[in-house]
């Protein structure tokens, strides 16, 4: 262990520490986080939903977006699968299917940072998140 | 570094380990490296949820997915359930006591949902045994702080700016506790922390040093720069072996990143700790006999004048504070006194952790804000009273405090609040009794206590004491008088009045306060010898029912002192005078014709 000679020293180490505690941080608050759920079940799995969400995480951690991600169980669209449900503070939950890494990428860029809207989106009336 | 998607939680705390949670982290473990997730999931071991009750407790984050009673059998549906396919094991989730709905998400918990935790910040956040994860949530930047920007004083000023009081039980000013001992001088100075917790039923304290011991020694070392002290020693009760070990690994962790010892972080600033072991007696956690313990004689207060902070460890001056009150401290110098401040009452700031107890459905660790309500902890984050019972009162405070009623369950709970009430703060034993209990039998638990506990110094408390406890006794065996509940009264207020320490000047407060509030029920033990909730054996009248009673005799060859008299086959009678109320005939009877109460 290097020892700690400075104030800076300290400062620059909770720095380079802070990544590792930062789904537990954004667990603490996640109402006021842009909450994402990925379709995680046997279907969602079959069809790609663990890269969907890999790449989703990346993006996040890279741009710093203040979003969590978090998996769920099927939610009943396997048709459409991999499905990812996505609630911005304020607004309603959207439901997004046939979603590939690329798309993930894009929902984050337009939909989640711009709020533009994005093709795929699946019209429902379903339980969210937050119900 | 590993980019997790998921941590897994396992409460290591005391509660938890003891139901086999060290080996659900194995297990753990184990399973995600079978399904091949080791880079998305991490397990952890963390300091205690305050759920002990229900441990141990698994919680998954992000997701806050809080599962209890996990044994390491369910750790492979765990993993390959939820973690993998993204379903919550439902069976494991939290059930609502009066809903009896499953709770998917610990924020939506009553349990947790008034909580606001600062002095548990970490508690059941981080692993206690890496100071990295310490650190990442900014752990030795309020030492940082106080080093690189303030004076001694400026940091003394912050703390009695907040309004922080001691969290021990007496709720001095802390800032004004330091000052006093910064402005003594003497060519060594000690900083104490005051880990004895001795209040039955308490265990804050252990929780705090078990899930957050860096938080102790930073605030530890942010008092000793306060008051000019470059040694710190924590009493701790030799009973608490994980606490004592997760701080000496702390310790070592400090030690080899240089933020105990000399110069720390290049500011000149030396800071030393050593651990204190106490054998456990109630008395040493009085901050003078501790002290005198810590020198090595028997654990007896002394008189004070001189306090601590004039002549203390050593004869020199001496800063003690309770573990809990130190836990604030590092939290107040990163978000400010006026944060601090801006919760709690006027005279009471911040927040209080209370050790629920009791007939109560969420039995827990609790941190709330100070001026919360009796109501609000007991049916809110408590759940309500176990069975559907009834409430009948609560004990804050411990052996030393006194018991709060129906009429109190809506004053704002503070220090003054609790005291104008006739109990006190105490160090946040909170214990809730139903209709069940006898309220006399409860003083008398108290004073059981307080006369072993009691060190013998001084004759009110060693004598009087125990002259109570005699005459409790007295009254729950039905033969008591109206004059005895009067001697009680009185020799309690003798015994408050003339007692050398806090120990003798509180301990008649259990038994003042339940005659104050339960004077009926002090009545009908002496006048018509008469438990009203049927807890005092002594006083339990057994009959036999006539129309029940078959005249089978089963009860006649039962009850060892052959109270039980009649013809066979014809109803039979339970001769009271003879009755030793052991209740072997009504466990005997088949017919339910033995009648109590
Ligand atoms: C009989 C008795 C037992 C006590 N036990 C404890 C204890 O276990 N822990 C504690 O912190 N304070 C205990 N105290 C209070 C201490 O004397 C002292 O006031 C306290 O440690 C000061 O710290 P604080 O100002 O941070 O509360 C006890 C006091 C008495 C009279
Ligand atoms: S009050 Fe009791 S514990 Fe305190 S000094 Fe007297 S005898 Fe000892
Ligand atoms: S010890 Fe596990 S929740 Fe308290």
């Amino acid at each position: 262990m290097n020892k700690i000679k400075s104030i800076d020293d300290l400062r620059k180490m909770k720095k380079d520490l802070e990544f590792g505690m930062n789904i537990r941080e954004k667990s603490n608050s996640p109402e006021s986080l842009v909450q994402i759920r990925v379709a995680m079940a046997t279907c969602g799995i079959a069809s790609g939903a663990r890269e969907v969400m890999n790449a989703m995480i990346e993006k996040i951690e890279k741009d710093k977006i203040p979003a969590v991600v978090t998996q769920g169980g099927c939610m009943g669209y396997c048709y459409a699968e991999p499905t990812v449900e996505v609630k911005v503070p304020g607004k309603d939950p959207v439901v997004f299917g046939y979603v590939s890494p690329k798309v993930a990428v894009e929902i984050l860029e337009k939909y989640v940072l711009n709020g533009e809207l994005i093709e795929g989106i699946i019209p429902t009336n379903y339980q969210s998140i937050n119900q | 570094m590993a980019s997790y998607k998921m941590h897994l939680l396992v409460c290591g705390g005391t509660g938890c380990r003891a139901s086999e949670s060290a080996k659900i982290v194995e297990e753990l473990s184990v399973e995600i490296k079978r399904v091949g997730l080791e880079n998305d999931a991490q397990v952890l071991t963390t300091g205690c949820f305050g759920f002990c009750e229900k441990g141990p407790i698994v919680k998954v984050v992000p997701d806050n997915t809080f599962y209890t009673q996990v044994k390491p059998g369910d750790c492979k549906e765990i993993i390959e359930e939820h973690i993998l396919k993204g379903r919550k094991v439902k069976r494991l989730l939290y059930e609502d006591p009066t809903t009896k709905e499953h709770i998917e998400d610990s924020k939506h918990m009553q349990f947790y949902q008034k909580q606001i935790r600062i002095a548990l910040r970490n508690c059941g956040f981080i692993d206690p045994e890496n100071i990295d994860e310490y650190i990442a949530r900014d752990g030795y930047s309020a030492l940082a702080k106080v080093l690189g920007e303030y004076t001694p004083q400026q940091t003394i000023d912050i703390i009695k700016k907040s309004g922080l009081r001691g969290r021990g039980g007496g709720g001095f000013p802390t800032g004004l506790k330091w000052e006093i001992a910064s402005k003594n001088k003497a060519d060594q100075k000690y900083v104490v922390c005051n880990a004895d917790e001795g209040d039955p039923g308490a265990f804050m304290d252990r929780s705090i040093l078990e899930g957050d011991p860096h938080s102790i020694i930073e605030a530890m070392a942010i008092c000793g720069y306060s008051i000019g002290a470059t040694k710190g020693i924590i009493y701790i009760r030799a009973e608490y072996p994980l606490a004592i070990s997760r701080l000496k690994v702390a310790g070592r962790q400090c030690r080899a990143y240089g933020l105990l010892g000399k110069d720390i972080m290049g500011t000149g600033f030396d800071f030393e700790l050593e651990l204190r072991y106490g054998a456990g007696a109630f008395v040493c956690g009085e901050e003078t006999a501790l002290i005198r313990s810590m020198e090595g004689f028997r654990g007896e207060p002394t008189v004070k004048p001189p306090f601590p902070a004039e002549k203390g460890y050593m004869g020199k001056p001496t800063n003690v504070n309770n573990v809990e009150t130190f836990a604030n401290v590092p939290a107040i110098i990163l978000k400010g006194a006026d944060w601090f401040s801006s919760i709690g009452t006027e005279k009471s700031k911040g927040t209080k952790v209370f050790a629920l107890a009791g007939k109560i459905n969420n039995v827990g660790l609790i941190e709330v804000p100070m001026g919360i309500t009796l109501r609000e902890v007991i049916y809110e984050i408590g759940g309500g009273i176990k069975g559907g019972k009834k409430f009948k009162a609560v004990q804050t405070g411990g052996p030393s405090g006194g018991c709060l009623t129906e009429k109190h369950l809506d004053v704002p709970i503070d220090y003054d609040n609790l005291i104008a009430a006739g109990s006190m703060m105490g160090s946040g034993g909170m214990i809730v009794m139903d209709e069940d209990d006898c309220m006399v039998a409860v003083a008398k638990f108290y004073l059981e206590f307080t006369v072993e506990e009691s060190c013998g110094k001084c004759a009110p408390c060693r004598v009087g004491n125990k002259r109570l406890h005699e005459n409790l006794e007295k009254i729950c065996n039905g033969r008591g008088t109206t004059e005895d509940v009067e001697y009680l009264k009185n020799l309690g207020k003798v015994i408050k009045d003339t007692a050398l320490c806090g120990l003798g000047q509180t301990s008649p407060n259990p038994v003042l306060s339940t005659i104050e509030h339960f004077y009926d029920e002090y009545l009908a033990h002496v006048t018509e010898r008469r438990c009203p909730a049927g807890q005092c054996k002594a006083l339990k009248l057994y009959t036999i029912i006539a129309d029940k009673c078959t005249g089978c005799t089963a009860c006649v060859r039962a009850c060892p002192v052959a109270a039980i008299t009649g013809e066979k086959r014809q109803p039979h009678v339970i001769d009271a005078e003879k009755c030793i109320r052991c209740g072997a005939c009504f466990d005997k009877c088949k017919f339910s014709a033995i009648h109590v109460q």
